[in-house]
């Protein structure tokens, strides 16, 4: 009897744990690159685009995600990886003639290498001392931007920067170039969520949460610090490398020191620390603004006018105001039975 | 070099701090034996958590030396010296609030084996939801085990802090005020956890008390801080006893 009920036991039990091991958010981002694929069509050509930027930004914001709303760290030099991430793709491959394949990896290493160096100040100063070292990083490199003339074509920028080609098809149109930044995007945010439920996204929750007490538990700070850093200045520089193929000519003015804080204002907004907060805020950053153009010049204003009512009514971003009213529905349905 | 030495897993020789003209700790010297309870008590501001936080690397000492298991780790940084062996708690409470008990528990032991690559690519509790459920079952918060750690009463949280600081399996752990701020059934909870450690598991301490029945019942051996200095050692029967510890400490 007690043996043929332990059975019964096991038979059921094993299916529903089975079931509850398919992570919701690894559905979610194979589900939503298969929406993604498909979406553009009938769009347009500019359609298309504002689709393809919104999910280049939204890497260029995970990145920074992962270094400030999940790592605490401040850092506004987001931009500036960017920067350096596009102008090595750009010059690589336009100038130099070489492959974006190989560009890509490069603007990779750099920027994470690059992330190291910018990352050894917060092993130091923190908050906003640390905003205003990672502030001046991000002029530096908009400086060299303007005027290296000889290498970035200064203020008029390098233009005619090819898009990549994959199986010898080149991915010149906007639909064909937009798939393959939505396959690119669904390996870095699968990247990401694996990253995250990792022991080492406890050790950067623990970073930002208490690093004192982190430290007296064995978590290597200044590794994690300065990985953080890395890996969320790698993921600017890879948005660099397919904003450059994207708009196909680049100039210093989307790297300056304000689309630093365009980027922070997108992390905030989204959900600071959230896996998904990047893809809302860079939805609120880049296609809210195309949503309203029709309202003329008055566009940012409005623009201005949301983010800031958002940001009062939920300073946790538009996610953690959803997570918020979720937790209240479940509340009120297990209240009713 | 001592009879002592030989088994002593953290001996502290000669520790100084200074800050500026103020001397927070004068050339303090005792051993911590393997298996013991040590108290260190003293008035405020006797230097207590300046010699703390000497000892565990959050301050650099102005003189002497720190060694564990005989090897000198004086200056080491908190992280490094947590992984060669050194458990603390601070005075405030500091569990992680959003993160639950049992992950609490897998993030204070998760760092002390393997490699970092080995971490990032391994299971996601590291291995140790097993011993973090003992080390649940071990201090009583068994029914607490997935709740958020912030949810849960100052208390609880205080018996989440001590065992988080055992979860790395320490040689020696630095308990800074176990009892601040706890009510007095939780207390006798927390004292009884401590001293099952201790006899069950062959656990060492080091506690620093305000609470003085509490250190007094809990220590085998006690150390009376004043002033920076070492006034009085001995058992606790024999520190209540001293006349010089009466006048500067128990007195007031």
């Amino acid at each position: 009897m007690n043996a043929r009920t332990d059975f019964a036991a096991v038979g059921q039990g094993a299916p529903r744990r089975a079931l509850s091991r398919i992570d919701p958010a690894l559905v979610s981002i194979v589900l939503a690159a298969a929406i993604l694929w498909f979406a553009p069509v009938g769009m347009g050509r500019y359609g298309t685009y504002v689709l393809t930027l919104w999910l280049v930004m939204a890497i260029a914001v995970m990145g920074l995600n992962l270094t400030l709303g999940v790592a605490g760290l401040k850092s506004l030099a987001q931009a500036a990886f960017m920067g350096i991430g596009a102008y090595t793709v750009g010059i690589l491959t336009a100038k130099a003639g070489m492959s974006w394949y190989p560009a890509f990896a490069i603007a990779t290493l750099a920027t994470f290498a690059m992330g190291i160096v910018v990352g050894f100040p917060a092993l130091r100063v923190r908050a906003h001392y640390l905003a205003f070292v990672t502030l001046a990083f991000t002029s530096l490199v908009w400086l060299v931007l303007r005027n290296e003339e000889w290498l970035t074509g200064g203020t008029f920028g390098l233009s005619n920067i090819p898009r990549p080609t994959l199986f010898g098809a080149r991915l010149d149109d906007a639909l064909s170039f937009h798939r393959f930044v939505v396959v690119v995007t669904m390996i870095l945010t699968l990247a990401i969520w694996w990253l995250l439920r990792s022991p080492w996204g406890r050790a950067f929750l623990a970073l930002r949460e208490n690093p004192v007490r982190a430290a007296s538990l064995g978590v290597d700070v200044r590794a994690y610090t300065l990985l953080a850093f890395a890996i969320g200045s790698a993921y600017g520089g890879m948005a660099g490398a397919l904003y450059a193929p994207l708009v196909e000519f680049i100039d210093p003015s989307p790297f300056a020191i304000s689309a630093s804080f365009f980027l922070l204002l997108m992390v905030v907004a989204g959900g600071s620390g959230y896996l998904f907060g990047p893809f809302v805020g860079a939805l609120l950053g880049v296609v809210l603004p195309e949503w309203l153009r029709f309202t003329g010049g008055l566009y940012l204003i409005i623009f201005a006018a949301i983010v800031l009512l958002l940001l009062i009514a939920c300073p946790k971003g538009v996610l953690g105001l959803a997570e918020m009213l979720w937790a209240r529905a479940a509340r009120l349905v297990r209240r009713t039975p | 070099m001592n009879a002592v030495a030989g088994n002593a897993v953290l001996e502290v020789s000669g520790l100084e701090k200074h800050f500026g003209g103020i001397k927070a700790v004068r050339g303090v010297s005792f051993s911590v034996r393997k298996g013991e309870i040590l108290g260190i008590i003293g008035p405020n501001g006797c230097g207590k958590s300046t010699l703390f936080n000497c000892i565990l690397g959050q301050l650099a000492p102005s003189a002497g030396t720190v060694r564990l298991n005989g090897e000198d780790v004086t200056g080491l940084r908190p992280s490094d010296l947590n992984r060669r062996g050194v458990g603390r708690t601070f005075q405030l409470l500091q569990v992680f609030p959003d993160l639950t008990v049992r992950e609490n528990l897998v993030l204070a032991g998760q760092e002390h084996h393997g490699t970092m690559m080995g971490r990032l690519f391994g299971p996601r509790d590291a291995g140790l939801s097993d011993a973090a459920d003992r080390m649940i079952g071990f201090f009583k918060l068994d029914h607490l085990a997935d709740a958020k750690a912030g949810g849960l009463s100052y208390g609880q949280q205080k018996l989440l802090d001590a065992a988080m600081a055992f979860m790395g399996g320490p040689q020696i752990v630095l308990l800074d005020e176990p009892a601040g701020g706890v009510n007095l059934t939780m207390l006798a909870s927390l004292k009884d956890r401590l001293r099952a450690m201790n006899d069950e598991l062959g656990a060492t301490f080091v506690v620093i008390e305000h609470n003085m029945e509490f250190v007094m019942s809990l220590c085998t051996r006690v150390i009376v801080l004043a002033e920076g200095k070492v006034l009085a050692e001995g058992t606790p029967a024999e520190v209540r006893a001293d006349p010089a510890v009466m006048e500067a400490y128990l007195g007031h």
